[in-house]
């Protein structure tokens, strides 16, 4: 238990850490809001400077972020200046529609490297397991921003799936089972750019892990008591080669999260990606720092989800002996 | 065990028979061209019930080779492996896997040998457990029963084999080993890992098995001073090949090959009396 409080204090941490970093950052770059307003001749000094000061932007740094913390803990986020209204709920079904489109991404992904990659490892060095390594590498070789216009392309030219948003245009009207379908439909194609950005690095590393696990005496003896194949590669390798997988698929949330904001912003998916960038240009401060905060929570979210899983996997973290 | 394979009547039946077993290994260098490595070349020899063969020769002589295409974990390229009746080097992929589980194969590192991430109970059980019918009662009765047999204390039955010392693991493999009642034991190097004292303890260990249970081995080694100990008889492997076969006694005092006595020289003088002891 030890092991997983620990690991929580960090995630809070990086937390904490991550908002002061992210207020600084904003705070320190050139210009804000505001000095746009001030270049504007129909707006007066004197009114420029009451909403300065009305949003606090006449304090101190540290005492707005205290403000900041403190409104937090109340569920508020701030005031977005440029859609005139507090943060938290803009930010929260932004936060929602990226949340669903990761978590697909990334179930989709494991789900079809984990099989392909025991596939290839079970073949290591044969002809089957290099077509699919030079597959891999060249999907790996090919940017995200190329692969999303890519799909972009197919989109337009064929018709066959919609070019943007997550839904049509008389979504409220459906019954539920197909606003499900209509939502399916839309997210095929940042999905798909999402799992073939992630999926060779996944599929390689699972091969590996699984290549060395193959080799292992203990796997050998354990063809030798004489168990089927598929127990042995599935229940036995599977599971002894899943350490260093498990770390990568903390890590994979984080990349696909990544991922996500740019191939949002490409494919118009209205998560936080689109948000945020509107929102650095427009330096609309507390909806950077908000939706900077919520991809590290999805970030760390993602890191706790593997730590529990290896917590529950590894019996060497289990005994205290060796975390303490 | 010593003494008695070759005093017993010379009709009984080997348990195992070898004729004339080759291994090819293909290796691919950088730039392309085929390469053939001949891991075993036209090895024959048989094991009697109940008696131990000793493999000894040096690094890169085969003797892995031959314990992995006995255990049924490599096909041969060409040659027989009577077991029991059955050509095991020559029949389909499923009989194989029923024959494996008597043939039991013990390997030199005992950290690696052992699932990791499984604790001992799990270890011990492992093909019985994967097999998906068990009765866990039943198991631990069983399991505490082979701990004792290998002499290692049911304690350690919750613990990852990390938590264990290198002489622990080694009784551990060889008590899963027996979890299947093989009638074939092969030791690949599997005291070559332990330090002098926990050899001893181990050797003493396999004698004694095979005194209550009667099983065959095949003891592989680059030490024939162990091998002497262990063994009836000793083969001796040079480049694939077995140069030199006979009665361990025969062997330790008369070598008659280069590689014996190479072997021999890099043995630190025994001074043993079992060694010495005539041979009826």
């Amino acid at each position: 238990m030890r092991f997983l409080l620990r690991r929580l204090a960090h995630a809070f941490l990086l937390l904490v850490g991550v908002s002061i970093l992210a207020f600084l950052f904003t705070a320190l770059a050139p210009g804000n809001y505001f000095d746009e307003m001030r270049l504007n001749p129909q707006i007066s000094p004197e009114s420029v400077r009451a909403l300065r000061a009305q949003y606090g932007f006449d304090k101190p740094l540290p005492v707005r972020y205290a403000d900041w913390l403190n409104a937090l803990f109340h569920g508020e986020m701030g005031f977005s200046f440029a859609n005139n209204g507090p943060v938290a709920p803009l930010l929260l079904t932004r936060a929602r529609n990226t949340l669903l489109l990761t978590i697909t991404a990334t179930l989709l992904a494991w789900g079809i490297a984990l099989p392909l990659g025991v596939w290839s490892a079970e073949r290591l060095g044969r002809t089957p397991d290099r077509l699919l390594s030079w597959g891999t590498a060249a999907l790996l070789v090919v940017p995200d921003l190329a692969l999303a216009l890519g799909l972009l392309v197919l989109a337009v030219r064929t018709g066959w799936f919609p070019t943007g948003g997550m839904a049509s245009v008389d979504f409220e009207t459906l019954s539920p089972l197909k606003k499900l379908r209509d939502l399916a439909w839309h997210m095929i194609l940042p999905a798909t750019a999402l799992v073939l950005s992630a999926l060779p690095l996944l599929v390689r590393h699972v091969r590996a892990a699984l290549a060395e696990v193959l080799n292992a005496p203990f796997l050998l003896a354990a063809v030798g008591h004489g168990i089927p194949r598929r127990t042995l590669l599935y229940r036995y390798a599977l599971p002894a080669a899943a350490n260093p997988l498990i770390a990568l698929f903390g890590f994979s949330i984080g990349a696909l999260l990544s991922g996500s904001l740019l191939i949002e912003v490409v494919m118009s998916w209205p998560g936080l990606g689109p948000l945020l960038l509107e929102a650095i240009l427009a330096r609309d401060l507390y909806v950077v720092v908000g939706g900077v905060l919520f991809s590290t929570l999805f970030l760390v979210g993602g890191n706790f989800l593997a730590d529990i899983l290896l917590f529950w996997a590894d019996p060497r973290i289990r005994t205290e002996r060796s975390a303490g | 065990m010593k003494s008695k394979a070759f005093t017993d009547d010379q009709n009984m039946q080997p348990l195992i028979r070898v004729e004339n077993l080759s291994k090819l290994h293909e290796r691919r260098s950088l730039a392309g061209a085929r390469e053939e490595v001949r891991a075993l070349d036209g090895v024959s020899f048989g094991i009697l019930p109940g008696s131990t063969l000793a493999v000894v020769g040096e690094s890169g002589s085969g003797k892995s080779t031959l314990a992995s295409c006995l255990a049924c974990l490599e096909f041969p390229t060409a040659g027989n492996i009577w077991f029991d009746g059955t050509d095991v080097a020559a029949v389909r992929e499923s009989l194989r896997r029923q024959v494996r589980p008597q043939i039991q194969l013990i390997f030199q590192d005992p950290a690696s040998s052992l699932n990791p991430g499984w604790r001992t109970l799990e270890i011990l059980l492992e093909p019985v457990i994967l097999q998906g019918k068990f009765n866990l009662k039943e198991m631990r009765r069983r399991a505490a029963s082979l701990l004792e047999r290998v002499g290692l204390s049911s304690e350690i039955m919750n613990r990852p084999p990390a938590e264990l010392s290198g002489g622990q693991r080694q009784r551990l493999a060889i008590a899963r080993a027996l979890t299947l009642e093989p009638k074939l034991l092969i030791l690949d190097e599997a005291l070559s890992a332990l330090d002098c004292s926990v050899q001893a303890q181990i050797a003493n260990l396999l004698l004694e098995l095979q005194d209550s249970l009667g099983i065959t081995c095949l003891f592989i080694s680059h030490d024939l001073a162990m091998a002497a100990h262990l063994a009836d008889e000793i083969a001796v492997m040079h480049r694939g090949r077995i140069v030199e076969q006979g009665p361990a006694d025969r062997i330790l005092k008369h070598p008659e090959h280069e590689t014996t006595r190479q072997l021999l020289a890099a043995v630190p003088k025994i001074t043993s009396g079992e060694q010495g002891a005539p041979e009826k």
